[in-house]
């Protein structure tokens, strides 16, 4: 047996000053267990948070019923997007065409619920049956005054990433269309799925600093709010795999900026804020960004040192859906002692994974789009204590007595901002230190 | 009551599902062969998506191939991608069997799967090439449970095959938990019998820890003994509606693989409800004792003992309490005839199978005597929100999707079944037998008690 097919070399590197480019934006290889989803995976992930919309997917029941309320993402006030509603298409139905059901389903909904925009996501088998989701789409939003928006999401139409480009181009369809009035010192949060109320956390230093959340996308999301993101002076961007394709966009068509950040760790944390307020030019706002972080790290720092002493030399690996928050978790772990030894994503890009190569120790496995297979044998040969990763990673990380950080939709405690670090370091310190590991050995 | 209903008949749409689709239940039959690795023909979403659902539930690796359809796949058809898919897994895994469902997309496009594996063969002529077992398993066609029993008369019909006599009891248990199979393998143990449990994924999905890691783990129904059902002396299958409705066996008239290896084997086939509560397992205990010629081995008698011993203890708790009860058919129905047992009353009994023999087989097994009860197929949990308030229940018993209207309700619920993502150890639950109802009626009677202990205005120390 083969831990690694030899397809896959080219996706996987190693830090260091020779070694070869990683290549990443690549379909899956068919047979390999890779740990992706699908494009309508992609799509749904990104919208789901907008909490007064109507998500509404067209399909058999499958893609709804693993979706339903999958990702923890809070909000301030309605929940609609905490439902599944499905056409939970029959064969029936894949024979004669689903239009009339979609149109049914969509009415009926919209009356039910009172969304503020309908999102109709196409799964795999729309795709082929032809269904026109477009009209359907234009009829009942004639008819009943919302926005009614299809997302384009046919899972074999691409990977994941593709998905997110959906996603953002159904947002391109509401933003734009508000009316508000445009405020000082607003920026839009572009990124933050309000995962354990994450977002409420970042929302309250830029306040503290004296700046304007005009929308959230897409965490704690409204409509409203996405129709008037045009009003915004600035994109930040987090999780810039998902969402830099709509700051593209809505720099080119409404000339607004943009500037990557990310929340995970002090560094960038701290970075994040002072950007934004150099963004502004204001004195008085670099000063409060200078406040809250000096603030942050008198409290913080202590309390890291007592973990970082008991995590000294402690070796991670990484897995995340992303290389842009990877880059983050490697200088956090840094920072309360512990060194990443594998580091790497479902859909990463290629420029970070070159920042990555240059952060990390020599030595350490990058890899693009993994595997199970792949994934135990690098743990094991680098002799990984920790997994920092998602649902899927868990089981391998447990199996073969690896502590085990989740740092994807099931977390329950928040992990950005500077109390997310604490949180993090808490929770790496819990895994690491646990009594129970005597019994692996 | 029957406004309820009415109203809940007005959506078109699904509104929270209360089953899941097919190639899940696909799935879960592969990861009970031996040396298995299941392959679901589609987009990488479909086998991704089951991963992660399983993988909450069990709490156990859970490795699944894809073919990954691209929109070439999809327009040209998806020989390449399942002959490349078959390799690699081959290469990472090689497995003893390749277990293939298919999907919504690929039925579709009308990929002929058995052909696709009859040319792979043909291209790897004489090398030794894993079992292929293929499962018809398109998302639009009935739910989970129609993609499970489906996949166990697929594996038996191209599997078994006449050979010497043998002592075997096929036991086709359905969809239960580890340490329901467990529990199963137990029994025929302690009776002495030559047996299969199909589909076995009690250590698949339930390992002990390892060393290193088992890219296949140990356990599974092993290929020898499916091929040899064929020769069984009789089979059991727990289940009476199981995939009634959606059978797409092309091959026979045959539901289930019981029911296949009457008609082409001549096995004899019993078919009994789950067993859960004494009489279900006493019919389960009997037929061992039919097929067997031995007597319940006294270890299984005396936990039948101590359970009616603990029904007596119980009773009053649970008396004229009122349930609602979610799930798999099969699955709800004997729960229902459990509670009957018990003297609580179902008022809302409800499924997303949609066999649309629900109402028939309950009253049949509870004597009729609650025309209020609501029997719903094809049901989603926001018709039960709607519809539970009215009914005043004191008690919800199903999987954890249920618990949203529960909490709303501010009323205990007993979690079984599948999935339970929002709780610990449901891979270790039992359901079935005298030792499965055992562990269910403590938990039920504990719920009740908690709530009326938390209610109380002073709290009580004894109850």
């Amino acid at each position: 047996m083969n831990a690694i097919l030899k397809d896959r070399n080219s996706q996987i590197t190693r830090a260091g000053a020779d070694t070869k480019t990683i290549a990443c934006n690549k379909p899956s290889l068919a047979g390999a267990v890779s740990q992706r989803a699908c494009v309508f995976c992609g799509s749904r992930v990104v919208l789901y948070p907008i909490a007064d919309a109507l998500h509404l997917i067209h399909g058999p029941i499958g893609c709804a019923a693993y979706t339903w309320d999958i990702r923890g993402a809070m909000s301030s006030g309605p929940e609609i997007h905490r439902m599944s509603f499905s056409t939970d298409l029959h064969e029936k139905d894949v024979v004669f065409g689903g239009e009339k059901k979609l149109e049914a389903a969509l009415l009926e909904l919209i009356d039910a619920y009172n969304p503020k925009a309908a999102f109709v996501y196409s799964t795999c088998i729309v795709g082929v049956i032809g269904d026109d989701i477009e009209s359907i789409c234009r009829k009942v939003q004639a008819l009943k005054q919302i926005p009614v928006i299809p997302v384009h999401a046919p899972g074999f139409q691409g990977t994941k990433k593709d998905g997110y480009r959906a996603a953002c181009e159904a947002l391109e369809v509401l933003v734009g269309t508000g009316n508000r009035p445009a405020q000082e010192f607003s920026i839009n949060i572009l990124g933050d799925f309000n995962l354990a109320g994450e977002l409420w956390i970042l929302i309250d230093y830029y306040k503290r600093m004296g700046i304007h959340i005009n929308a959230t996308i897409t965490g704690d999301g409204r409509v409203e709010d996405i129709a008037n993101a045009h009003k915004a002076q600035l994109n930040v961007v987090q999780c810039s795999g998902s969402m830099m394709y709509l700051a593209k966009q809505m720099k080119e068509k409404y000339g607004i900026p943009f500037m990557k950040v990310s929340y995970f760790g002090i560094e960038d944390m701290s970075d994040a804020l002072y950007e934004v307020a150099t963004f502004f030019k204001n004195d008085d706002m670099l000063a409060k960004a200078k406040e809250i972080v000096r603030f942050e790290f008198a409290r913080l720092m202590p309390e890291l040192a007592v973990y970082k002493q008991a995590l000294q030399g402690k070796k991670a690996a990484v897995y995340v859906g992303g290389s842009f928050k990877a880059i983050s978790l490697i200088k956090a772990l840094r920072l309360i002692g512990v060194q990443t030894v594998v580091v790497g994503s479902q859909t990463g890009t290629a420029d970070e994974y070159e920042i990555i190569k240059q952060l990390c120790d020599e030595g350490t496995i990058i890899v693009d789009d993994s595997n199970p297979a792949e994934l135990s044998a690098f743990v094991k040969e680098t002799k990984a204590d920790i997994f920092i990763g998602g649902v899927k990673e868990r089981p391998i990380a447990y199996k073969i007595g690896l502590g085990f950080c989740d740092h994807n939709h099931e977390r329950k405690e928040a992990l950005a901002g500077y109390e997310g670090m604490l949180n993090f370091a808490k929770e790496i310190y819990a895994t690491a230190m646990s009594p129970v590991w005597k019994f692996t050995k | 009551m029957e406004l309820a209903i009415n109203k809940s008949n007005t959506f078109t749409s699904t509104r929270n599902a209360c089953k899941l689709c097919s190639p899940l239940g696909a799935s879960l039959v592969f990861k009970g062969i031996e040396g298995c690795i299941p392959m679901i023909h589609g987009s990488q979403g479909c086998a991704t998506y089951i991963r992660r659902y399983m993988i909450s539930h069990y709490k156990e690796p859970v490795d699944i191939a894809s073919s990954n359809f691209s929109e070439e796949t999809t327009i040209y058809g998806g020989n390449k991608n399942f002959c490349t898919g078959i390799d690699n897994v081959r290469k990472m895994y090689n497995p003893a069997v390749i277990g293939i469902a298919s999907t919504c997309l690929s039925e579709t496009i009308g990929e002929d799967i058995p052909r696709l594996i009859k040319e792979y063969a043909q291209l790897h002529e004489g090398e030794q090439i894993p079992v292929f077992i293929h499962a018809s398993t398109p998302s639009y066609q009935g739910s989970h449970m129609d993609g499970f029993h489906e996949t166990v008369l697929s594996a038996v019909a191209s599997l078994a095959t006449e050979g010497a006599t043998s002592k075997q009891i096929n036991i086709f248990s359905g969809f239960i938990s580890p340490a329901d199979i467990r529990y199963i393998k137990e029994i025929c143990d302690d009776f002495g019998v030559e047996y299969m449990v199909f589909p076995d994924y009690s250590d698949t999905l339930d390992n002990p820890h390892w060393k290193d890691y088992q890219l296949i783990p140990e356990g599974g129904t092993p290929v020898a003994q499916i091929k040899n059902a064929a020769n069984a002396i009789a089979s059991i299958e727990f289940g009476t509606i199981m995939n009634k409705v959606v059978s797409t066996s092309k091959s026979s008239a045959a539901h289930t693989a019981g029911e296949w290896l009457e008609k082409h084997h001549s096995v004899p086939n019993t078919r009994m409800p789950l067993p859960i509560g004494i009489e279900a397992s006493d019919m389960f205990f009997k037929t061992l004792e039919t097929i067997s010629g031995i007597a319940t081995p006294r270890h299984h008698a005396r936990e039948r003992g101590r359970l009616i011993d603990a029904y007596v203890d119980g009773h009053k708790y649970v008396f004229g309490k009122r349930a609602v009860v979610f799930g798999e058919e099969d699955m709800v129905l004997s729960m229902v005839a459990f509670l009957h047992e018990i003297g609580i009353e179902t008022v809302l009994a409800g499924s997303g199978g949609e066999s649309n023999s629900l109402k028939k087989e309950i009253d049949a097994r509870t004597g009729g005597v609650y025309p209020n009860m609501i029997v719903m197929n094809n049901l989603d949990f926001e018709t039960i929100n709607e519809m539970v308030d009215e009914l005043k229940p004191d008690i919800f018993i199903g999987n954890s999707k249920g618990y949203y209207i529960a909490r709303r309700l501010k009323k205990p619920i007993v979690r079984i079944g599948f999935p339970i993502h929002d709780r610990f150890g449901a891979q270790r639950l039992h359901h079935i037998g005298y030792r499965g109802t055992q562990e269910l009626f403590d938990r039920i009677v504990n719920a009740l008690i908690e709530y009326k202990q938390e209610h109380s205005p002073v709290g009580y120390k004894y109850i």
